[in-house]
């Protein structure tokens, strides 16, 4: 049972970094990003692709891959994002959901549909006695990285002059820049920052998980289910709802097997329900 | 200027005749709009894109120019078109599909067709139509029961013969107790319920079954849960197909199940698969083919042709369309027609040996094509001579003992 509860949180570890990234780009331009899924895919296709024809090892892209597609990320905020934020909500919805799928294909036409191989980094092969039960290093590994990460996330949006530029243009971005901000200034390195994270989850989930095209669109869904029990925009929400979401569909996997499949969403609709803007978002977030 | 009108009249009485007097074999005149039309309806762009698929297509047309250079002047026709679709797995794009195919581009026959929900909709629309329909990609035996029709015929595999070969023999070798994993959807369903039987059959228990979701990238419950279950089973027995089966081998060789006693067996493993995970992360494991690349002499000079073409070894897949490509034609040679119902009359009950199917028979009954099965193994990397060389032949299953010995009575053609 301890065993099956540490299980769901490595699962949650995923979520948490994809919601976070998520939660970040929406609360700083108001974008649902639906590409982030395919972010999280090229993530792992980048460390395959090192791996494959760089002879780069599992560490190199893990440093590697996240801030060159974050980059992209960049790029991407420059030339389009930027020039349909100003417009509908509906119009970056569009975008990103058609670049995903673009992405998607692209990937597909090179590889084709079938999983490609990534071993395990040597390293992290064996086991580690947790004192209650052993497992296996690597999911470990994933748990204490993804947390880490998540923490650092917290303490620069909390600590630090930037978190708080940040925070002030995610909440109040008019009175922000009334106080002689330069918001936009932090719109583009944010987005980048949100699409290295979604890199980032993807070359952990190399090594466990099946590298093919469609791995981010499968997993996409939960991960907005996971950023709508949050509260929307929310940075402390989404990470807490992702290591939630992965707790519960592991107790769900274990009682209720034939359930598991809408338990995230039956989740989704109690909270919704019970607090319309999320466990930890604000009404504002959807005006 | 009469002299130039005469030859006209006689081009013209010429071109008359060799239209009438047509080919050897029946006469062109029985080949409806002159041309024979194979269609391929599959998936080209999802989870089965690789294990058929564009591929699939390219087999189809290796087995038409077969043909043609097999039978040359004598063949039915040499005008012999293939037309390929995307459905994309879903039901109602497959069956609008079908009917454009069949309609509007003059198709004899639709081929492959993976996903049964889809590969039902192709055979209602067969049997309204009255046009062939042979399936190779999907595996419900309810293609040869309750969906069965004259029209439809089930070519290379089926649940029943996955689930009692490998089910049977890993049962009977010492795989006493399983737990079993599968999506949860219409195929997991239905592999979960054969495999069960069979494995019942043979001796052995089923101590759990549990589904999965679909799609899932995370099986850590199911596999932690494994070792732990009373009685203690020996086998885990994953019915997951395409992503969720990497998924789910990759996660329990990090939890080394095989190390705590808990065996692998994998209900439709494709080679493709095995490409994907590296043999290493498979070595062992058993699991049940219609067909191998590197069978014997045969399958490997057709291996070697078709690699020169496509780029990969070919998955059983790409091999039974080929071969029901090859058949369909020989079909229509024998009878001398396309007509639909003259080639089910040349199908029906025939006998034959080609590249893909050994010891064959297409039942009369409910339209199943019985063949050889081959239980595989999946060898560690170090025993691996060349690329895609990743399986060792155990054991061929008869023809008679692969398929269900009996039609389902509720199939009537």
């Amino acid at each position: 049972m301890l065993q099956q509860a540490f299980n769901g949180l490595v699962g949650g570890a995923f979520y948490a970094l994809l919601a976070l990234g998520l939660a970040v780009i929406f609360g700083m331009l108001g974008v649902v990003n639906l590409s982030h899924g395919a972010f999280y895919m090229l993530g792992a296709f980048g460390a395959f692709i090192a791996l494959d024809s760089f002879g780069l090892n599992f560490w190199l892209s893990l440093v590697l891959v996240p801030p060159l597609l974050g980059l992209a990320g960049v790029v991407l905020e420059r030339l389009f994002v930027r020039r349909l934020t100003p417009l509908d909500p509906l119009y970056n919805f569009l975008f990103t959901f058609g670049l995903a799928l673009i992405l998607q294909d692209l990937v597909k036409r090179q590889y084709g549909v079938n999983s490609q191989q990534y071993p395990r980094p040597s390293q992290l092969d064996g086991t580690v006695d947790l004192g209650l039960f052993t497992y296996p290093a690597y999911q470990v590994f994933v748990l204490g990285v993804s947390a880490l990460t998540c923490l650092a996330v917290w303490l620069v949006l909390t600590r630090s002059r930037v978190g708080m530029i940040v925070r002030a243009a995610t909440e109040r971005p008019e009175l922000t820049r009334a106080l002689g901000i330069d918001v936009g200034r932090w719109v583009t390195p944010v987005f980048g920052f949100g699409i290295a994270l979604a890199a980032f989850a993807g070359v952990l989930a190399a090594p466990m998980r099946a590298v093919n095209p469609l791995m981010g669109s499968d997993l996409i869904i939960t991960v907005f289910a996971v950023v709508v029990i949050g509260g929307l925009g929310s940075v402390f929400g989404s990470v807490a709802a992702g290591f939630a979401v992965g707790l519960v569909s592991a107790l769900g996997n274990l009682y209720i097997p034939s359930l598991s499949q809408t338990l995230v969403f039956i989740l989704m609709a109690a909270v919704l329900l019970w607090r319309p803007a999320g466990l930890f978002g604000r009404e504002e977030a959807f005006r | 200027m009469r002299n130039m009108r005469w030859s006209g009249g006689l081009a013209v009485a010429g071109l008359l005749l060799a239209g009438c007097g047509g080919g050897p074999g029946g006469g062109g005149g029985k080949i409806s709009n002159d041309k024979i039309v194979l269609a391929v309806l599959n998936d080209q762009s999802g989870i089965y894109a690789d294990t058929s698929g564009r591929r699939s297509v390219e087999a189809v047309k290796m087995a038409v120019a077969d043909f043609k250079a097999k039978y040359g002047d004598k063949a039915v026709t040499d005008k012999i078109e293939v037309l390929s679709a995307d459905h994309q797995n879903k039901p109602e794009i497959a069956n609008s599909k079908a009917q454009e195919l069949y309609d509007r581009q003059h198709a004899d026959v639709i081929l492959d067709v993976p996903t049964s929900s889809a590969a039902f909709a192709v055979a209602t629309t067969a049997k309204n139509k009255k046009k062939v329909f042979i399936d190779v990609g999907a595996a419900s035996t309810e293609l040869e029961g309750k969906q069965c029709n004259k029209y439809t015929f089930h070519y290379g595999y089926n649940s029943y013969m996955l689930a009692h070969s490998t089910g049977a023999e890993v049962t009977k070798d010492g795989g006493k107790s399983w737990y079993i994993v599968y999506p949860d959807y219409a195929f997991g369903q239905d592999m979960q319920k054969t495999f069960s039987t069979a494995i019942k059959e043979a001796g052995g228990t089923v101590v759990k079954t549990d589904p999965t979701p679909f799609p899932n990238d995370n099986f850590s419950t199911f596999l932690l849960k494994a070792p732990g279950l009373n009685p203690k089973p020996k086998v885990l027995g994953t019915m997951h197909a395409g992503g969720d089966l990497v998924n789910l081998v990759k996660q329990y060789n990090e939890y080394k199940l095989r190390d705590k006693g808990v065996d692998l067996a994998v209900g439709l493993l494709v080679i493709s698969d095995i490409h994907s995970l590296g043999p290493d992360a498979l070595a062992g494991t058993r699991y049940t083919d219609m067909w191998y690349w590197n069978l014997d002499g045969t399958a490997r000079t057709w291996a070697d042709k078709f690699q020169a073409k496509a780029g990969v070894r070919p998955t059983s897949n790409m091999a039974g369309n080929y071969s029901a490509a090859l058949q369909y034609l020989e079909a229509v040679q024998r009878g001398g027609s396309d007509k639909s119902d003259e080639v089910v009359k040349q199908l029906e009950g025939h006998k034959f040996d080609d590249v893909f199917a050994r010891h064959a028979t297409i039942r009369a009954k409910d339209h199943l094509l019985l063949h050889d099965a081959y239980l595989g193994q999946v060898k560690p990397a170090s025993e691996v001579k060349e690329p895609w060389d990743y399986v060792k032949v155990l054991k061929t299953i008869p023809a008679a003992e692969a398929f269900q010995p009996q039609p389902d009575p509720s199939c009537s053609l």
